[in-house]
């Protein structure tokens, strides 16, 4: 690695930077690897001359023709499938599934081949792609477009999974997850794709996979979130703060391979915890997040975890799903159950 | 107004063609016969007898409790010889679970074919440059990759092609069709083989289809597809020849239906006497694809009696050797069951680990 290499994986960038979306930042994080990497392609359904359906793919069939962004038939499997025959003779794809509620077809790929090729062939074979889907809900679409399957994958031992909050960490994780050596799922907030912007270096960076990040500091109670769900904490942290209570908001940014210490170290300062995200709540990540405080902070809690999350129901449509979704008045009963315990 | 005629015309015609090349007597039509010479010949036909004395080896050892489950592939010598035959260095293949002989003809050394399934992981682990894609269990999904090979070998501008078996049950998966479709509309460097043996466990092919061959589905995928005697390694190998030419040279992908019998049982663990009946076995074993080839090598003075029994000893010198450097493989660390997951262990499996290791105490 030369040194300009490393200072670019490092994150020492010109400095330059340009206010960019969730979606823009996806789009160059992508664009900046192919650049970067010929072994990088594009494939997934209107990824090409369409661009994406949310434009995450916008103009990169322009700048690196048909053979690397390839539109492919509306087959789910077929786009995993092919991709891990890809991956495994000398490419790194990054698949999309347009919307995670559409990758059922796609999981005897995804739990049948691509995180088992590694560990079947004791290393002979890997399998070095990504998996872009969008997911979650408040985008008032139809059936099946709303939904947070995370929880699939993270008992599926193979994958490391990745769900960007804001758009600098859009562009460094994604490029760090193309760079990765392992199946990467990249669970992209399909609700604040274009909500907002935030300053993002025009070089190429890595955000590090397995890191999470604080995303807002305070004393109090410790939230932990990923996706779309850290902007309603922090709204919540807000909105808190006005009672003079201080909340501090860990964004996870990685589910597989998860940074236990960062958020084990803020809740045992806070000594309260609430964990919150859209996927149902049995057996949702949360109840792991939970039993994982319990075991080594157990005599530094001044209450029980307290969960915010999606019912155990099917997603609503769109008239109800904010019935469904987390909010940051079900965020702030939480943590006053916290503090009143 | 006037009406107009709008008679129904014809959009689409399509002929699938069947390619048999030697008889059941072992005779040959010489105008088809492709391009081997006699040792080449004689060297498919000792690479079937190997293949059948490591497949008969894996049975007994099964039965001694020294072998797990394992899926006989008797009586498919002839596709997996032909088609391994035609095959360059270059080429990938990209087997399901009823390919120990390909395999084998590919690279991947005996004694890894027995320890994968003996129930050992290292044997998927093939030595470098062996293109050979690890055992695919789950039926059908191998086509896929098969297609994405092909697909990364055109893109990347290599003169190669991916070759994928699968058997004729998988066909009825949707897998299949996505494949098929996706190699068509990409013209990948793929060539895919239908092991037709008949059975899927229990279910009949016309439980599978309704439709004639398997052979004619390609039309609906706008890709060339023929069917074989697989029973009949010249076919085999020809079909497969001018499919793997096509493929390395951009014409695309290419689909053959090798039909053949499936001998055996559909694994150590199936009883088909339950479902089909001797008598239809009793009239493939008079079809056996080695049986064939060597009358084939007899009528033209190529084999005799001596140079049999010297191939036969040699097969079973062979296969012992397998098994012996099979039951002297060290055991695996118990730490391997966690440190392929990732190229990296991460945190929670490294205190996994730590747990596994003292449990068992190193």
């Amino acid at each position: 690695m030369s040194a300009a290499e490393i200072s670019v994986a490092e994150g020492n960038t010109s400095g330059v930077t340009e206010r960019l979306t969730i979606a823009q930042a996806v789009r160059d994080a992508m664009r900046d690897e192919m650049d970067r990497d010929p072994s990088v392609v594009v494939l997934g359904e209107d990824v090409g001359v369409d661009g994406g359906v949310f434009r995450a793919t916008d103009g990169l069939i322009e700048r690196f023709g048909s053979d690397r962004v390839i539109d492919t038939p509306l087959a789910e499997s077929a786009i995993i499938g092919m991709s891990v025959g890809m991956a495994a003779t000398g490419m790194r794809p990054i698949a999309e599934i347009q919307f995670m509620g559409f990758v059922y077809p796609a999981i005897n790929q995804l739990l049948g081949h691509a995180s088992r090729m590694r560990n079947r062939t004791r290393g002979q074979l890997t399998v070095p792609m990504v998996v872009r889907m969008p997911f979650g809900g408040g985008i008032h679409p139809p059936e099946h477009h709303s939904e947070s399957y995370e929880t699939l994958f993270l008992n599926s031992p193979g994958f490391k999974v990745v769900v960007p909050s804001n758009p600098f960490d859009a562009k460094g994780l994604l490029t760090a997850a193309i760079r990765d050596d392992d199946p990467v799922l990249f669970m992209e907030p399909k609700r604040i794709y274009r909500a907002f912007r935030d300053q993002v270096p025009i070089d190429p960076y890595t955000v590090p996979i397995g890191t999470a990040a604080v995303a807002h500091e305070g004393d109090d109670v410790t939230l932990i979130s990923w996706g779309a769900m850290v902007r309603v904490c922090l709204d919540a942290a807000e909105m808190m703060a006005r009672e003079d209570i201080s909340i501090e908001v860990v964004d996870l940014r990685t589910l597989n391979p998860l940074d236990r210490e960062t958020m084990l170290t803020s809740v045992e300062r806070t000594g309260r915890a609430v964990v919150v995200h859209e996927a149902p709540r049995t057996n949702g990540f949360g109840g792991e997040i939970a039993a994982l405080i319990g075991e080594h902070l157990l005599l530094q809690l001044e209450a029980p975890v307290q969960r915010v999350t999606g019912f155990d129901v099917i997603f609503p449509a769109a008239k109800n799903e904010k019935l469904y979704l987390p909010t940051r008045d079900r965020i702030a009963k939480a943590i006053r159950k916290t503090l009143e315990f | 107004m006037k009406g107009v005629r709008m008679p129904r015309t014809q959009v689409y015609n399509a002929v699938t063609e069947r390619l048999e090349i030697l008889d059941t007597s072992g005779a040959v039509d010489e105008d088809l016969m492709p391009d081997l010479d006699s040792d080449r010949i004689r060297k498919i036909y000792c690479d079937m007898v190997q293949m059948r004395a490591m497949d008969e080896k894996a049975l007994k050892l099964q039965r001694q409790g020294r072998m797990g489950t394992w899926p006989p592939i008797k009586g498919q010598e002839a596709i997996q010889a032909g088609v391994a035959h035609a095959m360059q260095q270059d080429d990938w293949l990209i087997p399901a679970f009823r390919e120990h002989g390909i395999m084998l003809l590919r690279g991947v050394p005996g004694h890894l074919i027995y320890a994968y399934w003996a129930g050992d992981e290292r044997g998927s682990a093939y030595p470098d440059g062996v293109r050979v894609f690890p055992v695919a269990v789950p039926v059908g999904s191998q086509w896929q990759h098969g297609t994405g090979v092909g697909l990364s070998l055109k893109l990347r501008g290599e003169k190669a092609a991916a070759v994928t078996l699968g058997g004729d049950g998988s066909t009825s998966e949707g897998d299949f069709h996505e494949a098929m479709n996706c190699a068509g509309v990409f013209q990948t460097n793929s060539v895919f083989v239908i092991q037709n043996n008949q059975w899927a466990i229990s279910i009949p092919l016309h439980r599978q289809t309704a439709a004639e061959t398997l052979a004619q589905k390609a039309h609906a995928y706008g890709i060339p597809g023929i069917q074989v005697d697989g029973n009949d390694v010249f076919a085999v190998y020809s079909a497969t020849a001018e499919a793997l030419d096509r493929a390395r040279s951009g014409g695309g992908p290419t689909l053959i239906e090798a039909v053949t019998y499936r001998l055996g049982d559909h694994t150590t663990a199936d009883d088909a006497s339950r479902y089909r009946k001797d008598e239809e076995v009793a009239k493939w074993e008079q079809r056996d694809p080695i049986l064939r080839l060597r009358q084939y090598l007899e009528s033209h003075g190529l084999w005799d009696e001596d140079q049999e029994q010297v191939q036969q000893e040699q097969a079973q010198a062979w296969v012992d050797e397998q098994v012996a450097a099979l039951e002297s493989m060290p055991p695996q660390d118990p730490s391997e069951i966690f440190t392929h997951m990732y190229a990296d262990l991460p945190p929670h499996l490294a205190e996994q680990m730590a747990e596994v290791l003292e449990e068992v105490g190193s």
